[in-house]
C-alpha cells in the first residue's frame, strides 16, 4: 500500500515533468501545425542553462531559474523566427526535417561547449520531505506537482480568458481566417513557441532537480516521452497534453514498480498504441470527418 | 422562370418517361432491363441532424438524370451515400440488381459506379495517362509477381492499359496531355480527366458531382455534348449533380429535386419546369438571396 | 465493357526515340549502380581498396537497400513511418540467430540467402502487425505510431537473452562465429542491392505502384476509383519491412555482435533524412544520398567533433534553400531537366511537328479559368 502511494507520487511527478513538456508540442503542433521535433533538446539547454548560472556563476538559485526560462524562450522564439517561419507554406516533412536538424544542431553545439560527459545539478531547493504516517514524499516532488498544478490553471486561464487566449484559439482553428479577423499570425505563434519553450524549462528545472545528471543527448527521451504523451492526449488539445502527461509518467512508473524497469518503455508505448488503435485522435482529441 | 429560357432541348429516341414500379419513372427505352440504379428509403444522420431523409430514387440503365436543388440540400451526400463514402443510416441501395450494403467504396467500383468529386480530387502528382491507367486498375489483372519482375504478362497488361488510355484520352480530345502532370493541367481539363478517370473504371452508372462548375458558356456547351457522347458510344447511365440550368434541363431526361435532404419532386424537364414546389424552393430561394445561391 | 471507341489508338509516348525511352531515370540508376559495384569490386578484388572504402562497403549498401524500401512508405505510400531501424532489426536478429545455429551444417552460400529471406520474413511479418494500426490512423498519428513500435521492439529484442541462441540481451546478439569480412559479404550485398532496385522500381512501374501513388495523392479518390486501400497500405508495409530485414542479416553479418539499442529512433530519423534529401519518390535519389551521407562522415572523420555540427548545419540550410522561392526558380532555370528542354525545344522549332504540343499550352480555358473550385 505505502508502495503504491509512493510509486503513485513519483508517477505523477514524472508524469507532470512530461506533461509541462508535452504542453509545448501540443501548443506548437495545435497553432503552427508541425511537430517540433527540437523540443526536447531545449530542455537540455535549459538544464545547462541551471547547471552555468549556479555551478560557474554562483547565482542565487531564482536567478538561475529566471535566467533559464529566459534563455529557453528567447531560443525557442529565435528558432521559429529563423527556421520554421520561412517554411510556413512548406510540406510538413520539410517542417519535420528541419526540426529534426535543429535537434542535431541544439545537442551538437551542446556537445562542444559542455562535452559528452555527464554534469551535476547542483541542488537548489533545501524543502523538507513531507512524512505523512509511512509515506515519505521527497520536497522536490511535492515542488513539482505544486508548481505544475499552478501552472496549469494559469495556462487553461490565460487559453480561455485572454485576447492572446482566445488569438491563439483562433488560428488554431483557421489560419487564413483568423488573418482576416486582423489577428498576426506570426506574432501569436510566436507568442506559441515562447511558452511551449518557457514551459520546457520549468521542466528543465525539475528534470534537474530530479535526475541530477544531465548530457549533451539529455533532452531526447524525455523530449520523445512527453510527444507520445501529446499525442496519447489527442495532439492539439491543451488538456490533452495534461492528461496524457501524468497518465504516461503515472503508467511508466507503476510497470517500473510492480513488472519490470525492463520492460517499462514497451508496456508504456504498447499502451499508447492501444489507445490509439481504439481512439484514433487520442484520449481528448477531436475526430475531424475528411470532407468529400 | 428565367432561368429556364433559351433552353435547347436534344433528346435521344425513347427518352420520355413511363412509370416503373414503386412510383418511380424511367425512360421507355430502358423498360424491361435492371435499372442501373434502385435507391429505396435512403437516410443518413450526422450526430443527430439529418442530412438526407427518405430518398428513393431510380435510374434507367442508358438514363441521363439530373440531382437539383438549392445549395446544402444534400446533393454531395447523396452521392458519397451511393458511393458508400458515408454509410447510410436508413435503405437500401441496388446497383444493376445487386444490393451494396456493407460494400466498400472500392468494391463499389468494381461493381460498376463511378463518380468525379465538386473539388475536384485528381491524382495530381501523376501523369495525366497514369490517372487513367489508375481508372483501369480493375480491368488490369496483373499479378504481384508480374509487377516486380517485369514478365509474366506484364508487358502485355501494360500495352492494353495504355491503348486503353490513350483511346479515351483522345476521345475527350486529351491525348497531347498524356505525358503532363495532372496538378499542372488547366482548371477544364482537369474535370475532362476526372471524367476521363471515371470512365475507365468502366461504370455502369456515372456520377458526375457539378460537372459544370467554373467553366464558361463554350465550355460548358462542350461538356453537354461530351455527357451525351458517353451515354451513346458507352451505353451508360449518368447522373449529374449541376447548377447550371440550362445544362441539366437539356441534356437530362429525369430530375429529382432535392431541398433540406428531402426529394420535392421527380420528373422531367418539363414536369419540373411547371412544378410549383419547386419553383418556391428552388427559384423562390434563388430570388431573395441570389447573391450567394452560387457554389 | 468491350464498346470499341470509334478513334485511332494513338502509343504514347510519341517521339520519344528508342534510347530515351530506355533510358528512363531508373534505369540510369541501375546502370549507375551496377557500374560503381563493378569499379569497387575491381579495386577490393584487387587490393587496391583502402581500409576505409572496405568498411563502408557493407553498411553503405544495407543503408541503400533501406532508404529504397523506406521510400515506398514515405515517397510512393505518402506515410510518414519513424520506426524503420526497427524493422531492420527484426530481421538481424531472427535472420542472424537462425544463421549461427545453421553455419555450421550449411555452407555459407546457402546459409546467407536462407537466413536473409528468414530474416526478411520475420520482419515482414511484424510489418504486417505494425500496418493494421496504420490502417485507422492519419498522418502524424501514424508517425508516433510506427516510432512507438520501433521503440517496443528494440525494448523486446534488448531483453531476449535466451541460452542455446546468440541471443545475450542488452549485450546484443553474438554473431562472431558467423561474421565475414567486407571482401566475402559484396558479391552478397552487390545481389542484394541489385534485387532490391529492381523490385522496387518495377513495382513502382506497374498497376500496383500507381494505386499506392493514387492513394498517396488522393486516398478517397483512389478508393471511388476501385483501389484497395487496406490491401495495398498494408502491402507497402509489408515490402518495405521485408526488403528492411534483410538489410539487417547483411548488416549483422558484418559485425562481431550488434546491440538492438542501436536500432533506435535516430537510426530511423536518418534513413528518413536519406529519403527526403534524396527526394520523395524518387528511388535514384535515395541511392545517391545514401551513399553521400554514409560516406561524407566517414571521410570527415578527422572532423569528427564538427562533422555532426556541420551535417544539421546542412540539413536546416537545405531544408529552408530547397523552399526559397528565389532559389527554386534559380534552380529550374540551371538543372539539367530544364537545359534539355530548352535545347530540345531549340531543336524542335526548325521542324514544324511541334505544332501540335505548343498548341495544347494555348487551349482557351487556360486563361479563363479561376481557380476558385479549390475554394469549396
Amino acid at each position: 500500500m505505502i508502495q503504491l502511494v509512493e510509486t503513485l507520487i513519483s508517477g505523477l511527478t514524472l508524469g507532470s515533468i512530461y506533461a509541462l513538456i508535452a504542453l509545448g508540442y501540443t501548443m506548437v503542433y495545435g497553432i503552427a501545425k508541425m511537430l517540433n521535433f527540437a523540443h526536447g533538446d531545449i530542455i537540455m539547454i535549459g538544464a545547462y542553462a541551471v547547471i552555468v548560472s549556479v555551478a560557474t556563476l554562483r547565482l542565487p538559485a531564482v536567478v538561475a531559474i529566471l535566467i533559464s526560462v529566459a534563455v529557453c524562450t528567447l531560443l525557442g522564439v529565435t528558432i521559429e523566427f529563423l527556421a520554421y517561419r520561412p517554411l510556413r507554406q512548406s510540406p510538413p516533412l520539410t517542417v519535420l526535417i528541419t526540426a529534426i536538424g535543429v535537434s542535431y544542431l541544439l545537442q551538437n553545439v551542446a556537445l562542444l561547449i559542455f562535452g559528452s560527459e555527464q554534469k551535476s545539478t547542483p541542488r537548489m531547493f533545501q524543502i523538507p520531505d513531507l512524512k505523512l504516517g509511512a509515506v515519505t514524499i521527497s520536497g522536490v516532488a511535492l515542488l513539482t506537482l505544486g508548481v505544475t498544478a499552478v501552472i496549469m490553471i494559469a495556462l487553461t486561464l490565460f487559453i480561455n480568458k485572454t485576447r492572446m487566449g482566445k488569438a491563439m484559439r483562433a488560428v488554431s482553428e483557421d489560419k487564413e481566417a483568423a488573418e482576416l479577423m486582423g489577428i498576426s499570425v506570426n506574432k501569436t505563434i510566436t507568442v506559441t513557441f515562447a511558452i511551449g519553450s518557457a514551459l520546457a524549462a520549468v521542466a528543465s528545472i525539475f528534470f534537474g532537480a530530479t535526475y541530477v545528471y544531465i548530457k549533451p543527448t539529455t533532452g531526447s527521451m524525455p523530449g520523445i516521452k512527453a510527444f507520445t504523451a501529446a499525442v496519447f492526449g489527442g495532439i492539439g488539445s491543451v488538456p490533452g497534453a495534461m492528461l496524457g502527461g501524468i497518465l504516461l509518467g503515472v503508467l511508466e512508473q507503476l510497470s517500473k514498480t510492480y513488472i519490470s524497469t525492463l520492460w517499462s518503455d514497451a508496456i508504456v508505448f504498447g499502451v499508447l498504441v492501444l489507445v490509439l488503435v481504439v481512439k484514433p485522435s487520442g484520449l481528448l482529441g477531436k475526430t475531424v470527418r475528411e470532407k468529400v | 422562370m428565367s432561368v429556364f429560357d433559351d433552353v435547347q432541348n436534344y433528346k435521344s429516341e425513347g427518352s420520355h418517361l413511363v412509370p416503373y414500379p414503386s412510383g418511380a419513372v424511367i425512360p421507355q427505352r430502358d423498360l424491361g432491363k435492371t435499372p442501373v440504379l434502385e435507391a429505396l428509403h435512403l437516410g443518413v444522420d450526422f450526430g443527430g441532424l439529418t442530412a438526407v431523409d427518405d430518398f428513393s430514387l431510380v435510374v434507367g440503365r442508358t438514363e441521363i438524370a439530373g440531382l437539383i436543388g438549392p445549395n446544402g440540400a444534400g446533393k454531395t451526400t447523396v452521392f458519397n451515400l451511393l458511393t458508400n463514402i458515408y454509410q447510410p443510416t436508413r435503405g437500401n441501395i441496388m446497383l444493376d440488381g445487386y444490393s451494396t450494403a456493407g460494400k466498400t467504396t472500392a468494391q463499389l467500383s468494381h461493381m460498376g459506379i463511378a463518380r468525379t468529386f465538386q473539388n475536384i480530387r485528381l491524382f495530381s502528382n501523376m501523369s495525366v495517362l497514369d490517372n487513367v491507367k489508375v481508372g483501369l486498375h480493375n480491368n488490369t489483372p496483373e499479378s504481384l509477381l508480374a509487377a516486380v519482375t517485369h514478365t509474366f504478362g506484364y508487358r502485355k497488361w501494360e500495352r492494353q492499359a495504355e491503348s486503353r488510355a490513350m483511346d479515351l484520352l483522345d476521345f475527350f480530345g486529351m491525348a497531347d496531355l498524356a505525358g503532363e502532370a495532372a496538378g499542372s493541367l488547366p482548371y477544364g481539363a482537369q474535370r475532362r480527366l476526372e471524367i476521363v478517370r471515371a470512365l475507365a473504371t468502366n461504370p455502369k452508372l456515372i456520377l458526375l458531382d457539378e460537372p459544370a462548375a467554373g467553366m464558361n458558356p463554350s465550355e460548358t456547351a462542350e461538356l453537354m455534348v461530351n455527357i451525351r457522347r458517353i451515354r451513346d458510344t458507352f451505353q451508360i447511365a449518368v447522373m449529374l449533380i449541376e447548377h447550371d440550368m440550362k445544362l441539366v434541363m437539356s441534356i437530362c431526361e429525369g430530375i429529382c429535386v432535392l431541398d433540406h435532404g428531402k426529394v420535392i419532386a421527380k420528373g422531367s424537364p418539363d414536369e419540373i419546369k411547371a412544378n410549383p414546389r419547386v419553383i418556391e424552393a428552388y427559384l423562390g430561394k434563388k430570388k431573395e438571396d441570389g447573391d450567394h445561391a452560387e457554389g | 465493357m468491350g464498346e470499341t471507341v470509334k478513334t485511332t489508338p494513338k502509343l504514347l509516348p510519341a517521339g520519344k526515340s528508342g534510347i530515351r525511352r530506355f533510358l528512363n531515370a531508373d534505369r540510369v540508376a541501375v546502370l549507375a549502380v551496377v557500374v560503381a559495384y563493378a569499379v569497387v569490386a575491381i579495386l577490393v578484388y584487387t587490393g587496391s581498396a583502402t581500409r576505409q572504402l572496405m568498411n563502408m562497403l557493407i553498411s553503405v549498401s544495407c543503408y541503400i537497400v533501406l532508404a529504397l524500401s523506406l521510400n515506398l512508405v514515405v515517397g510512393l505510400l505518402g506515410e510518414l513511418s519513424l520506426g524503420h531501424a526497427g524493422f531492420m532489426s527484426v530481421g538481424l536478429f531472427s535472420g542472424c540467430t537462425m544463421a549461427v545455429l545453421l553455419h555450421d551444417t550449411l555452407p555459407v552460400i546457402l546459409c546467407l540467402p536462407l537466413s536473409m529471406i528468414v530474416g526478411g520474413l520475420a520482419a515482414a511479418l511484424v510489418g504486417l502487425l505494425v500496418g493494421l494500426p496504420a490502417l485507422r490512423l492519419r498522418g502524424d498519428y501514424l508517425a508516433i505510431v510506427t516510432l512507438a513500435c520501433g521503440e517496443i521492439i528494440k525494448n523486446v529484442i534488448t531483453n531476449l537473452d535466451i541460452d542455446g541462441t546468440p541471443l545475450r540481451g542488452a549485450l546484443g546478439i553474438d554473431t562472431s562465429s558467423i561474421r565475414m569480412s567486407p571482401t566475402e559479404l559484396l558479391p552478397y550485398a552487390i545481389v542484394l542491392v541489385l534485387v532490391t532496385m529492381l523490385v522496387i522500381m518495377n513495382f513502382k512501374r506497374s498497376k500496383h505502384g500507381r494505386a499506392i501513388m493514387a492513394i498517396r495523392d488522393n486516398r478517397i479518390a483512389a478508393e471511388a476509383t476501385g483501389v484497395n486501400v487496406t490491401y495495398y497500405k498494408l502491402m507497402v508495409f509489408v515490402l518495405a519491412s521485408l526488403f528492411a530485414g534483410m538489410a539487417g542479416v547483411l548488416y549483422g553479418y558484418s559485425l562481431p555482435t550488434t546491440e538492438a539499442s542501436l536500432f533506435d529512433y535516430n537510426m530511423s530519423i536518418e534513413i528518413l533524412v536519406i529519403v527526403v534529401l534524396g527526394g520523395m519518390g524518387n528511388l535514384g535519389g535515395s541511392i545517391i544520398a545514401a551513399i553521400i551521407l554514409r560516406v561524407l562522415p566517414e571521410a570527415l572523420r578527422d572532423f569528427s567533433d564538427y562533422r555532426m555540427l556541420a551535417y544539421s548545419i546542412l540539413l536546416i540550410g537545405i531544408m529552408l534553400l530547397s523552399e526559397n522561392k528565389r532559389f527554386k526558380s534559380w534552380k529550374s532555370q540551371v538543372s539539367l531537366g530544364s537545359l534539355w528542354n530548352k535545347v530540345r525545344a531549340k531543336f524542335r522549332k526548325k521542324t514544324p511537328a511541334v505544332a501540335t504540343a505548343d498548341a495544347v499550352a494555348e487551349e482557351p480555358n487556360h486563361t479563363d479559368s479561376p481557380k476558385g473550385g479549390d475554394g469549396q
